[in-house]
């Protein structure tokens, strides 16, 4: 497929290099906020607004930002657009917003954003890095959706609100619960080991293991970039 | 209740009860990708400890003397905007005056300002306006947590690594298993404070 389409990102983005399952990244609010599949799909659907237009503003910006203080430009560009969607949720998506609390305001440490920014928008064009962001946020918001459904049907018996379980099912509780999240997750990534799903945790160090940090020091995006050279 | 029992329950309520990493989630990307050795665990807990207690006193102040009364909505870009100043400024004194202390800690010091634990408590402690005592409290409470999960983390991490494990479940699915079993051990704490 052509580099750097629209559509190229888009599929890099929810399949190839899906941010929670293949990079392993932004673990906190995958594991913080699934407890339903609601609340997945209001942080996937938050985070996603919030690196499109970080990705956008960062890739206009990237000529004038000089290289040594990249780092603190991009988290204002990021903290600003967390602001705008923090105040937009709060007026508009009143219950969203109270459900999701303080994880709101985390946005700005997820790394994906600040991963995307650095290993891509901060190198590319404003379209494709817009694209990029969206791709990656749909990624993220699938993925949210998913282990929110997951633990939602386990710990409840219900998907979105809707019972699907029969009316014998005993809600096993745990699942959302803290520990709940660690299982599925910890089932999933097992999953994709045994099926050889690519997944950061079996691709070795071309992906970061999971680690914002060390993402940030060993650039996440290194294959696009060998790709570039 | 006199202040020692405060400060007491403080500590225990938010670094074992509401344990930072295996109830709430934040700071878990250096628990899981910091914990392999229980020595760089330990290091990693102290530098977070160290930020977290400076982090909290500094944006309390900046908070109730500039933002409180009308800027509330500037607190995000404010907080994670001091958070990566003050983790740079720690890192350039350490290097200078304590050059020991920074050899021992200087490599998590960058780590840092990516963990949501640091920004988390300073928004926390803000949005549920806590007098200076108990912001203080809260921190150091949490941040004495995140340290006592990851070296038990790095601990069990450490004796499981030869272990026969399932061939799928080698690396992070184990890791998760782990973490989900502390978390329900630390459930139990839950009791212990009404």
């Amino acid at each position: 497929m052509k580099q750097n389409t629209p559509i190229e990102r888009l599929y890099n983005g929810v399949i190839k290099e899906n941010p929670t399952f293949v990079l392993m990244l932004g673990m906190c609010p995958t594991l913080a906020v699934t407890t339903s599949a609601i609340n997945g799909v209001g942080m996937g659907l938050s985070t996603c607004a919030v690196l499109m237009m970080s990705n956008l503003i960062i890739s206009l910006l990237r000529k004038f930002i000089p290289d040594r203080v990249r780092m603190p430009a991009y988290i204002v560009v990021v903290a600003s657009f967390v602001t705008v969607v923090e105040l937009l949720m709060q007026a508009y998506v009143r219950s969203v917003y109270t459900a999701l609390g303080l994880y709101i305001p985390l946005i700005v440490v997820n790394c994906i954003i600040l991963g995307r920014a650095e290993s891509y928008a901060g190198k590319n064009p404003p379209v494709a890095s817009f694209f990029d962001g969206l791709g990656m946020g749909l990624g993220f918001t699938l993925a949210l959706t998913i282990i929110g459904a997951v633990r939602e049907l386990l710990g409840a018996g219900e998907i979105f609100g809707f019972r699907v379980m029969p009316e014998g099912y005993v809600p096993v509780s745990i699942m959302v619960m803290a520990p709940g999240a660690f299982f599925v997750l910890a089932i999933l990534t097992a999953l994709q080991n045994k099926f050889k799903a690519p997944s950061a945790t079996n691709r070795g160090d071309k992906f970061c293991s999971g680690c914002c940090a060390q993402c940030m020091q060993k650039d996440c995006g290194q294959r696009e970039r060998s790709d570039e050279e | 209740m006199n202040f020692l029992t405060t400060l007491f329950l403080g500590i225990i309520s938010a670094a074992l009860v509401n344990n930072v990493v295996l109830s709430r989630f934040l700071g878990l990307c250096p628990f899981l990708g910091v914990s392999k050795k229980t020595s760089t665990a330990l290091g990693m807990g102290a530098a977070v400890i160290a930020v977290i207690t400076l982090s909290s006193a500094i944006t309390y102040v900046i908070d109730h003397l500039i933002l409180r009364d009308n800027l509330v909505y500037l607190r995000t870009i404010v907080f994670i905007l001091i958070i990566a100043a003050l983790v740079q400024s720690v890192e350039i004194i350490l290097k200078k005056k304590m050059p020991a202390l920074y050899k021992a800690l200087g490599v998590y010091l960058p780590l840092i300002t990516t963990n949501c634990a640091v920004l988390g408590v300073a928004i926390d402690s803000a949005q549920q306006n806590k007098t200076f005592a108990d912001t203080m409290i809260y921190s150091v409470g949490t941040a004495v947590g995140f340290l006592i999960a990851i070296v038990l983390m790095a601990g069990i991490r450490e004796r499981i690594e030869h272990n026969d494990i399932p061939e799928s479940f080698k690396g992070m699915p184990i890791v998760l298993v782990t973490a989900g079993l502390m978390a329900i051990a630390f459930f139990g704490f839950k009791g212990t404070i009404g």
